[in-house]
């Protein structure tokens, strides 16, 4: 399935490194005990720089989503109709994300979702995506 | 309001380069020159008046623009907030003539996405691997524009009831403003079921829920307006700016999509103008999409969060409506070159000079400019007035 690949940087090698084991992360602060989408060198919320990785559950709720039948870039023109969302995970983080292995039209904001590993990345990486709950 | 920019400055040039083809047949260094040429003429200014030159056509670009046209300055300004850019540089060529920083700022935009490359047609602009919008949202494929705003629509819609047919009521009050405007690329009259029937882009968005992709240039003169007062034409005022960020270029990072940065812009230059809602005679806004003409109105204050689409429905944005919008047919009807900031603003200074003929809206005094960059990140509103406004 081809997409844009993500770059895997030294800060964010734990993320990628987690996801071959189906593993879903984030870093969390050890200030103020926020999670922290997407990664970063200092927490958003008060700068610290004591970030440490933590398992994700991976359940949470469609915070709004749409049904691409337009391919966002020509290499996905295979795969419309598709579903981007913005999923609100339980820890309180808010992911960009797709929708799979549903029908587009039966989905809706609020709906419960899980964390999905079916989307290989070609060097065995995976990119989390969300199927409903 | 301390440190008020009110009345110090004015918009004294202002031009564009739009043609109903869509195309133009000039390159973008070409149309750079001409247009400032062209705004320098409309003002009654030259060359040797400039004293700062504002753009952000590529690394250093308002250094070698301003090099190209043996313009030294003692001002400069390059910001990219994308297409409320426009808007930034207004709000920044006030506040430096008003502290003295320099005296006369050119502004210009050149694209030409329709006749040469849309960067949009291969997945948008080359960014950075390492940038977050490159690493943490387009693998899902959110490459086009319409994708991060339909978003916003989607949410908008579960949240306050607000419907499809609502926002094409917009796509269509613009559209009839563009049927009065030669040089718009969609003149023809369209209605709600010809939005709704149209291809579905990003679902809810449709195609003509989308902006054009059109060749464009444009550009603005701004001085003081104490200079203002002695030029030929009548100056547009600056009665008050602001802009301001709500995130970068990650969707996923904007706190609440249905809220845009203009609940925080919007006030403080309405508040700086010492102008309320019931003042103002025409609004210009950046219509990326319906979505964005609607969040745009609500944050600005013309109704409360969740009442766009009821406010929008009985056509008061179109000719003859009590809230003259987007005169020239907006980025939806007349042209959108992929920065449309810069029209917002042309388009306003040509209702308050009361050059718009068939368009043209009656007794205009008060006009607000609204830019909006990036995915809903970045917006600026500039309110000018006419001199009796002062």
């Amino acid at each position: 399935m081809p997409r844009i690949e993500p770059a895997t940087t030294p800060l964010t090698e734990p993320f990628w490194d987690a996801t071959r084991n189906n593993q879903l992360s984030a870093q969390q602060c050890g200030s103020c005990s926020s999670f922290v989408w997407y990664p970063r060198e200092r927490c958003p919320k008060c700068l610290s720089d004591d970030l440490t990785w933590t398992n994700l559950a991976g359940e949470g709720t469609i915070y709004s989503f749409n049904i691409m039948r337009k391919p966002g870039n020509p290499m996905m023109a295979d795969m419309v109709p598709y579903v981007i969302a913005l999923v609100d995970l339980d820890e309180g983080l808010r992911m960009t994300t797709n929708i799979v292995n549903a029908e587009p039209e039966s989905l809706e904001c609020g709906q419960r979702v899980a964390v999905d590993w079916s989307v290989e990345l070609e060097d065995g990486r995976r990119l989390p995506t969300f199927h409903p709950a | 309001m301390a440190n008020s920019l009110r009345g110090a400055a004015a918009i004294v040039g202002a031009v564009d380069a739009v043609s109903a083809t869509g195309k133009l047949d000039r390159t973008v260094a070409q149309l750079e020159v001409d247009m400032i040429s062209a705004a320098l003429d409309d003002a009654g200014l030259t060359i040797a008046d400039v004293d700062c030159v504002m753009s952000n056509n590529g690394m250093m670009a308002s250094l070698d623009l301003a090099e190209r046209m043996g313009v030294q300055g003692r001002f400069t300004d390059s910001t990219m907030t994308g297409g409320s850019s426009f808007e930034v540089y207004v709000e920044h060529a006030a506040a430096a003539i008003s502290a003295g920083l320099c005296e006369v700022a050119v502004i210009v935009y050149a694209a030409t996405p329709r006749s040469g490359t849309n960067p949009f047609a291969s997945g948008g602009p080359a960014r950075d691997p390492g940038s977050p919008m490159m690493m943490w949202d387009l693998p899902y494929g959110s490459g086009l524009p319409a994708a991060g705003y339909s978003l916003a629509a989607r949410r908008h819609m579960h949240q306050y009831g607000t419907t499809s047919e609502q926002l094409a009521q917009i796509a269509v009050s613009f559209r009839e403003w563009a049927s009065m405007n030669k040089n718009a690329y969609s003149q023809d009259i369209i209605t709600i079921e010809d939005v709704l029937s149209s291809t579905k882009v990003a679902e809810p968005l449709h195609k003509l829920d989308c902006c054009l992709v059109t060749d464009g240039a444009g550009a603005l003169v701004v001085t003081s307006a104490e200079r203002a007062r002695d030029l030929a034409k009548p100056g547009a005022f600056i009665l008050g700016a602001g802009t301001a960020h709500s995130h970068g270029m990650c969707v996923s990072q904007m706190p609440d999509v249905t809220t845009t940065a203009y609940s925080v812009c919007g006030p403080q230059a309405m508040n700086m103008a010492q102008i309320t809602h019931n003042d103002v005679d025409v609004v210009e806004l950046y219509d990326s999409f319906t979505i964005t003409a609607l969040l745009t109105l609500e944050d600005l204050g013309f109704c409360k969060k969740g009442e766009g689409g009821e406010f929008v429905a009985d056509g008061r944005l179109g000719p003859g409506g009590a809230l003259p919008t987007n005169t020239n047919g907006g980025g939806l009807s007349y042209t959108h070159p992929g920065m449309y900031g810069m029209f917002v603003l042309v388009e306003a200074v040509r209702q308050l000079r009361g050059e718009c003929g068939e368009r043209q809206v009656n007794n205009v005094d008060i006009a607000l400019a609204n830019g909006c960059g990036g995915l809903l990140s970045c917006t600026s509103t500039i309110v000018l007035g006419t001199e009796a406004t002062l």
